[in-house]
């Protein structure tokens, strides 16, 4: 199974924003529920870090390396705090 | 100078490939690596579908009536933008010219959408006259869902994010629209040889 | 205090390999100096990064198995068909540089004024976090009462397995071994599932925290027989690891 867990990206999520996102909570602009990142489904093996709702499994969070910088994309998420 | 680890090599290997067939930046591979942004869907084939959709018309294909069409074995490269290049890899498809026959379509553009909700946007022209195929085999074998089973798009010519796993059919557009990757930031066309892995490359 | 020491560099750093220490036949801990380290937590990891002459990198995390007061440790399981793991289990020596940053984790923690009781529950390497917590709790003299149930595949296999052999009081160590067991061998033999859990974890009423760690599939199959068993979600906490040592 390639599916992680928020853990993995720890480290990633510190670098994006600063602080440390793991036990931050998502909810899923999809489906509603609310999670600590730490629990959200994170598939590493793609040419982007993409971070799934354990309930629905839409997207909340990805994140691509461009050229160096990295972009995330968080309108998957309707919040994240 | 930034920081170089005593003795790490990675998993690469010392390649006698023929450098003319590794595009710039890529280095190749004996393994078949298996990157996925989501789960591995599991649509039985009873359920399964293909279909090519314009506008408000939809043709589509049971499984058998899909593995009843004319399909070839071909021997390609695979180049994905994470670096690793495949080269000689053998599958079995239908060519997408064949798909598309019917459609009689000036369409330049395809969405191929699929199991799981991944899109990818092509140019038509990208997808036919015999450089692209909607897969069943690899290496001899029924494609394996790990690696888009049972049926995934192959068009080995441009980075291989564009051949969509679980593939259960193409819009024809009159627009390119980003898919899935391009959305979140790689390039609409992916060229490995001009090496367009990012929007802006 | 530990807690306020949690954010560490965010940058990457070059650590000194002080000792390596072979646990198993597969599995090495690397013993760290790492310099300005401004502490951990136990259960925090660290992000290794491998960077080859010419730029080709990789990184992977990996659980610190040292508690707060210790030196940095981590401990590496080699996969066969790993990239890092035998650079790290075969190639690394005292004297090389590793480059790391850390500490990282704010979820998979365990703090002394957590309390207990622990149901701390193990597949494979996934012992390693809890390893931490386990030492953390004996240096800083807690009493909460701990069970771990440790799945490994055969008593070769177990990671740490002296140390918690003479695991300190209050402490209860259960191993099973999946695929192979030694004569006479009167443990589970099976890997967990929910008869397992209901047999050795603390009853519900008892208000366990449970951290779970291991791959994927262990870790979904455990924390669902703890919900099953009445253990509330927010009571399970779940660290998954990948087959890529990821």
């Amino acid at each position: 199974m390639h599916a992680l867990d928020g853990n993995a990206i720890g480290g990633l999520l510190l670098e994006v924003f600063g602080a440390e996102m793991t036990t931050a909570t998502g909810t899923c602009a999809h489906c509603g529920a609310a999670a600590q990142v730490a629990e959200l489904v994170v598939y590493l093996e793609a040419p982007g870090t993409v971070v799934r709702c354990r309930s629905c499994e839409s997207v909340l969070i990805v994140i691509v390396d461009v050229r160096g910088t990295k972009c995330v994309d968080l309108r998957g998420a309707a919040t994240l705090q | 100078m930034s920081f170089v680890s005593r003795g790490f090599r990675g998993r690469r290997r010392e390649s006698d490939a023929d450098p003319a067939r590794v595009p710039p930046g890529q280095y190749t591979t004996d393994d078949f690596p298996v990157l996925s942004a989501g789960p591995t869907p599991h649509t039985p084939l009873p359920e399964w579908t293909f279909s090519i959709v314009q506008g408000d018309e939809k043709k589509t294909w049971t499984w058998d009536e899909f593995r009843a069409l004319p399909s070839e074995t071909v021997t390609v490269d695979i180049h994905c933008v994470t670096r690793w290049s495949k080269l000689d890899t053998t599958w079995e498809g239908v060519s997408v010219d064949t798909l598309l026959e019917e459609a009689d379509s000036e369409a330049p553009y395809i969405l191929a959408f699929c199991d799981g909700g991944y899109t990818t946007n092509l140019p038509a022209e990208d997808v036919t006259g015999g450089k692209a195929w909607v897969a069943f085999g690899y290496g001899g074998e029924a494609l394996d869902p790990e690696h888009g089973g049972p049926a995934r798009l192959l068009v080995p010519h441009l980075y291989f994010w564009k051949s969509a796993k679980w593939l259960r059919g193409l819009v024809l557009r009159e627009e390119d629209e980003p898919g899935f990757w391009e959305t979140y930031g790689y390039h609409m066309y992916g060229d490995p040889w001009r090496e367009q892995r990012y929007s802006g490359d | 205090m530990a807690r306020a020491a949690v954010l560490g560099r965010l940058t990457w750093q070059v650590a000194g390999v002080e000792q390596v220490v072979d646990e198993t036949p597969r599995v090495r801990t690397i013993v760290l100096d790492v310099p300005d380290w401004p502490g951990h937590r136990a259960g925090q990891h660290l992000d290794i990064r491998l960077t080859a002459e010419d730029g080709y990198r990789a990184e992977r995390e990996y659980s610190i198995a040292s508690a707060p007061d210790e030196p940095v440790a981590i401990t590496v399981e080699r996969l066969d068909d790993g990239e890092v793991s035998p650079y790290l289990t075969e190639e690394l020596r005292p004297g090389d540089g590793l480059e790391l940053r850390g500490p990282i984790g704010g979820y998979f923690v365990w703090d002394p004024e957590d309390g207990g009781p622990l149901l701390l529950v193990a597949g494979g390497s996934g012992v390693v976090p809890l390893r931490a917590m386990l030492r953390h709790r004996q240096r800083s003299g807690s009493d909460a009462p701990v069970r771990l149930l440790y799945s490994s595949r055969t008593l070769g296999d177990v990671i740490y397995r002296r140390e918690l052999d003479q695991a300190a009081d209050g402490v209860e160590v259960v191993h099973t071994l999946t695929r192979e067991q030694p004569p006479g061998w009167t443990g589970p033999a099976r890997r967990v599932d929910a008869e397992l859990l209901g047999e050795f974890a603390w009853p519900t009423e008892d208000g366990a925290l449970a951290f779970v760690c291991g791959p994927t599939s262990f870790v979904e199959t455990v924390a669902a027989g703890l919900v099953e068993l009445g253990y509330p979600p927010a009571r399970v906490k779940t660290e998954r690891f990948g087959a890529t040592g990821r």
